[in-house]
């Protein structure tokens, strides 16, 4: 028990915030730090005649209230507040669907080379040979797994590329004069958030259906719902708790039969990698969450990008421009590539260039790296985590559905709110005491108290093993000090911040 | 290669300690018949050496900015980008971190995005902004959507100034909900046509769109425009959203101050790279009184239960993990990294900083205008109405040809707006960053009058 965090009293914890500043000092705000005068980017000096002011009509007349530092005072700045995030490469970061694996390094030295990341988008296509033939080829690689004809990397996160799914089976059934008839979208009641906005956005509207007591689509739910009004069905495989729908093949063949479309959030497709390619089992679109499953790094909340693969049917209504190449005896590699923008029945542009190419240089390498054996490889370990982590903590926590899991998989903490007044929200928040980000928590919707815990294939043995340990001990300790667990987290530079009185009284900026 | 750290004995051990034998007695819910036999169809793994050669062999394929002078604008900018930048948000406490929905351990991030909200909120000169969003485009299409709940009506003005691909990603965005977008012509002078925008607000509408500087470069007379839209007839206005290019702000007023209800802008000048596109970073600010119906994440300043500052993820009933299908956007993942990359270079930048690099743009780019227009049967499009840092030019020759001669001598010359729509007037598109001196625009303009003078007719 040595190593087991003790939670220190209020006056203890004050004490040691008074001279620690290591872990808990905060840190100012940058207009807190300005000093007249400053300055952090000196240029050249001009060496042209000055212009002609602009007319007073158009002039600023306050400049904006930024702060004032030196370069040394921003790195500073930059780097104290970096200190106080939690992050991949410190610790195992579990949070369910977002597939929070290890980002190669590689990956960021590529998309830093100057010949990709010094690009302009307008330049003439003959000077970006490499580029287009880098996306030409991303594009093969995410088909050749997935199963796809076709793909579009324009959308920059998976949210938009639902959104351009949606767009182009619109369009598709605008196409066979169905578009006024077909406005109602099937989705399972465990599905993400996104799906349903993406359908509003997308002009229709959304009806959900009951999963079954077994965590799955429900057949008879669904032919209930279906009807010649329905343009889709969107559904996420393996689904939000971890289950590969086991009847896809006779939910897209139902939809089929409707005359609609199926639409797959392909969110978990790490669970998937050289097992089962959803092009190829009746799904008709799918978008690719890059910085999930490529293994591009989140950022802090992006940028990602959310490619889609489509069937033949769909491939005419991809966004523009499409990248083709033709033989070619000049280039170097036999082929020349280009953009091309006449493509009459596009939906259009969602992205004002051509995606997130900084993003799709990562994927890109990573594929490549790993190649086929690879990204099994990863898929293999993936579910081989997920499944040893359960069988750590299974018996310790609700566990709805059993095993065995995919990619991951929803605990509940309904047993210890019940018998020991001990939430989800407590249990999430001690986790952070143990130095381990928590999960994704009250997601999906249908399991009261979620914990929905994703490993990914990066982490080790010893690693998951620290993690069922704390898991445990907070079950244990749920029972035996539940105030404990109430109060955490013990250990954190602040500790539940005020979420209601944020909502209540918005302070979103500073002010002069 | 691969990044599991598990050996093939170390599977085998877990497998053990899960309670089955093989891998495959984990994929009982998948039906034997959907899965693949085989491998993937896909090039072999590679060692890291390998891959490198691989990426680094595409890279050499294109014509980087080391190899090419850029006077290319157009939407994306060669502006300078500090070292201390990239040094910040390479940290893996920044790139590796995700969406702070655990705010206990996510304070830096949330605090960098609180900040970047009021740099942005300050440079706009509007009341709040958000945490940003994919991109410029992207921001004038929920920027409508925005005025559209707000107003309620299926209609929306645009400026044929506001860019082509705004436009197309806007068209796109509304076609789903059924919004008619109805453009506002330009005048003799390259802006707005403010009789026509008159004559169109005459039939209700959400919102009047348009860019400040234009699309071509012209700058537009934003307030006055603001003010035909705002006083129009009865009922409530249509929403005024301005298009802006951020640093022009250190010259030029800013959206608040002509009075514009949502001001969005493509961040890409803020420090980003060209990075042939993307990842870019799309502004958003408005007035408060929409506070509840702005699109994409939020973060707000609290105390904890110590009565500590500390920042969370707020109004949060706005989006889709809470509202679902009533979200007021489908947003999740935006564009944190980005977000941090401006951040960064705002606060390098400071109020002075701002001002100079606009006054450089400025200047710098007269310099050339004034070089360019020099050379026979050269002229400005628009010769009396003013410009920031990007102008148009009337060509007595092939805007390609010309691009390509001056590409074939190491300048990209600019951009041909009939790339994008043939009726868009003007031949060649110039933009002029703080970072061209005037020895490379000296150059430029003899390459350039080399290459015009040298006679070919479109």
């Amino acid at each position: 028990m040595s190593d087991t965090p003790q939670p220190l009293t209020a006056a203890e914890r004050a004490a040691r915030n008074a001279r620690s500043p290591w872990l808990t000092a905060p840190e100012p705000l940058a207009i807190e730090l300005s000093r007249a005068g400053r300055r952090g980017l000196p240029l050249p000096a001009l060496d042209v005649p000055e212009a002609d002011p602009v007319s007073e009509g158009l002039a600023r007349s306050r400049a904006p209230h930024w702060p004032e530092m030196s370069e040394s005072e921003v790195v500073r700045h930059f780097t104290r507040l970096s200190t106080r995030n939690h992050h991949v490469d410190k610790n195992l970061y579990p949070l369910g669907s977002c597939t929070m694996k290890y980002n190669p390094k590689v990956n960021e030295v590529m998309a830093r080379l100057p010949g990709l990341v010094d690009l302009h988008p307008l330049q003439h296509d003959t000077g970006v040979q490499g580029a287009l033939a880098l996306m030409w080829e991303l594009e093969r690689l995410l088909a050749a797994i997935s199963g796809f004809a076709a793909v579009s990397l324009q959308p920059a996160a998976g949210a938009q590329g639902e959104l351009t799914g949606l767009m182009t089976i619109r369009a598709c059934h605008e196409a066979a004069g169905e578009g006024e008839s077909r406005k109602r979208v099937l989705l399972p009641d465990s599905a993400h958030g996104t799906n349903p906005a993406s359908v509003t956005l997308n002009g229709w509207v959304t009806e959900e259906i009951a999963s079954g007591s077994d965590g799955l689509i429900d057949l008879e739910a669904l032919r209930d719902g279906l009807g010649s009004d329905v343009a889709c069905l969107m559904i996420t495989n393996p689904n939000t708790l971890g289950l590969f729908e086991s009847s896809i093949e006779t939910v897209c063949e139902l939809v089929h039969e409707a005359g609609g479309l199926v639409y797959m959030d392909g969110a978990n497709l790490n669970a998937l990698m050289g097992i089962v390619q959803p092009g190829r089992i009746g799904v008709d679109v799918m978008h690719f969450n890059l910085h999930k499953t490529f293994s591009t790094p989140h950022g802090g909340g992006g940028p990602g990008a959310g490619p889609i693969g489509v069937t033949e049917r769909l491939e005419p209504f991809l966004p523009v421009p499409r990248i083709e190449r033709e033989a070619s005896t000049e280039a170097p590699d036999g082929w020349a590539y280009r953009t091309v923008w006449d493509r009459p029945q596009s939906i259009g542009k969602v992205q004002g260039f051509f995606g997130n190419f900084g993003v799709l240089v990562r994927a890109y390498t990573y594929i490549r790296a790993l190649g086929p054996e690879g990204l099994a490889d990863a898929t293999r370990g993936a579910v081989i985590n997920a499944n040893y982590l359960l069988s750590r903590v299974g018996d310790a926590y609700h566990l709805p559905h059993p095993g065995p899991c995919m990619h991951e998989f929803v605990l509940s903490g309904c047993d210890q709110k019940s018998a020991c007044g001990v939430n989800t929200t407590d249990i999430a928040k001690r986790l952070l005491d143990f130095g381990f980000h928590a999960p994704t928590v009250y997601f999906p919707l249908i399991v009261p108290e979620a914990l929905m815990t994703e490993p990914t294939e990066t982490e080790t043995r010893e690693t998951l093993d620290e993690f069922a340990e704390a898991l445990l001990q907070i079950a244990r300790e749920a029972k035996e000090d539940p105030d404990l667990v109430h109060e955490a987290p013990h250990t954190t530079p602040v500790r539940r911040p005020d979420e209601a009185r944020a909502a209540k009284h918005p302070d979103l900026r500073w002010r002069a | 290669m691969k990044y599991t750290p598990s050996g093939p004995g170390e599977y085998a051990e877990l497998l053990q300690a899960i309670g089955v034998e093989r891998f495959e007695d984990l994929l009982e819910g998948v039906p034997e018949k959907l899965r693949l036999e085989g491998a993937l169809d896909l090039p072999g793994g590679m060692s890291e050496p390998e891959v490198r050669a691989v990426v680094e062999k595409l890279a050499a394929r294109n014509r980087n900015r080391s190899q090419s002078v850029c006077f290319a604008g157009a939407g994306a900018y060669d502006h300078f980008v500090p070292a201390a930048i990239d040094t910040i948000v390479s940290r893996s406490e920044f790139t590796t971190a995700y969406t702070p929905y655990q705010s206990e351990v996510s304070q830096g991030t949330l605090q960098v995005i609180y900040e970047f909200q009021s740099l942005v909120a300050e440079l706009m000169g509007l009341e709040v902004a958000n945490a940003s969003l994919y991109d410029g485009a992207h921001a004038v299409a929920e920027a409508v959507l925005l005025a559209h709940a707000v107003r309620g009506v299926d209609r929306a003005l645009v400026s044929a100034g506001l860019h082509p691909h705004a436009r197309r990603v806007l068209d796109t965005y509304a076609a789903g909900l059924g919004l008619e977008i109805v453009t506002v012509p330009l005048g003799a002078d390259g802006r707005t046509d403010a009789a026509a925008l008159t004559e169109l607000l005459a039939e209700p509408a959400s919102a009047v769109v348009f860019a400040h500087p234009t699309f071509s470069g012209c700058l537009e007379d934003p307030a006055r425009l603001t003010g035909i839209v705002h006083d129009t007839g009865a009922g409530k206005p249509p929403l005024v959203i301005g298009s802006v290019y951020p640093l022009s702000l250190g010259l030029l007023a800013p959206p608040g101050e002509w009075g514009a209800d949502v001001a969005v802008a493509e961040g890409q000048s803020l420090g980003l790279p060209l990075s042939f596109g993307g990842p870019y970073l799309g502004l958003f600010a408005c007035r408060s009184e929409y506070l509840r119906r702005l699109p994409g994440r939020l973060i707000g300043r609290t105390l904890d239960r110590d009565g500590r500052e500390s920042f969370v993820l707020t109004m949060q009933t706005r989006e889709q993990h809470i509202r679902r299908a009533k979200a007021t956007s489908n947003i999740c993942t935006n564009q944190g990294l980005c977000a941090t990359w401006g951040t960064v270079y705002m606060s390098l930048l400071g109020p002075e900083g701002l001002r100079e690099v606009a006054e450089q743009c400025h200047a710098r780019a007269h310099y050339l205008a004034g070089l360019l227009t020099a050379v026979p049967g050269v002229e400005l499009t628009w010769p009396d109405t003013p410009f920031f840092n990007e102008f148009t030019l009337n060509l007595p020759v092939d805007p390609g040809e010309l691009l390509a001669r001056l590409d074939g001598v190491g300048f990209l010359g600019g951009v041909d707006p009939h790339r994008f729509e043939p009726t868009i007037p003007g031949d060649l598109i110039v933009a002029v960053t703080e970072q061209r001196t005037r020895a490379e625009m000296d150059a430029f303009a003899r390459a350039f009058e080399e290459a015009v003078t040298g006679g070919f007719k479109p």
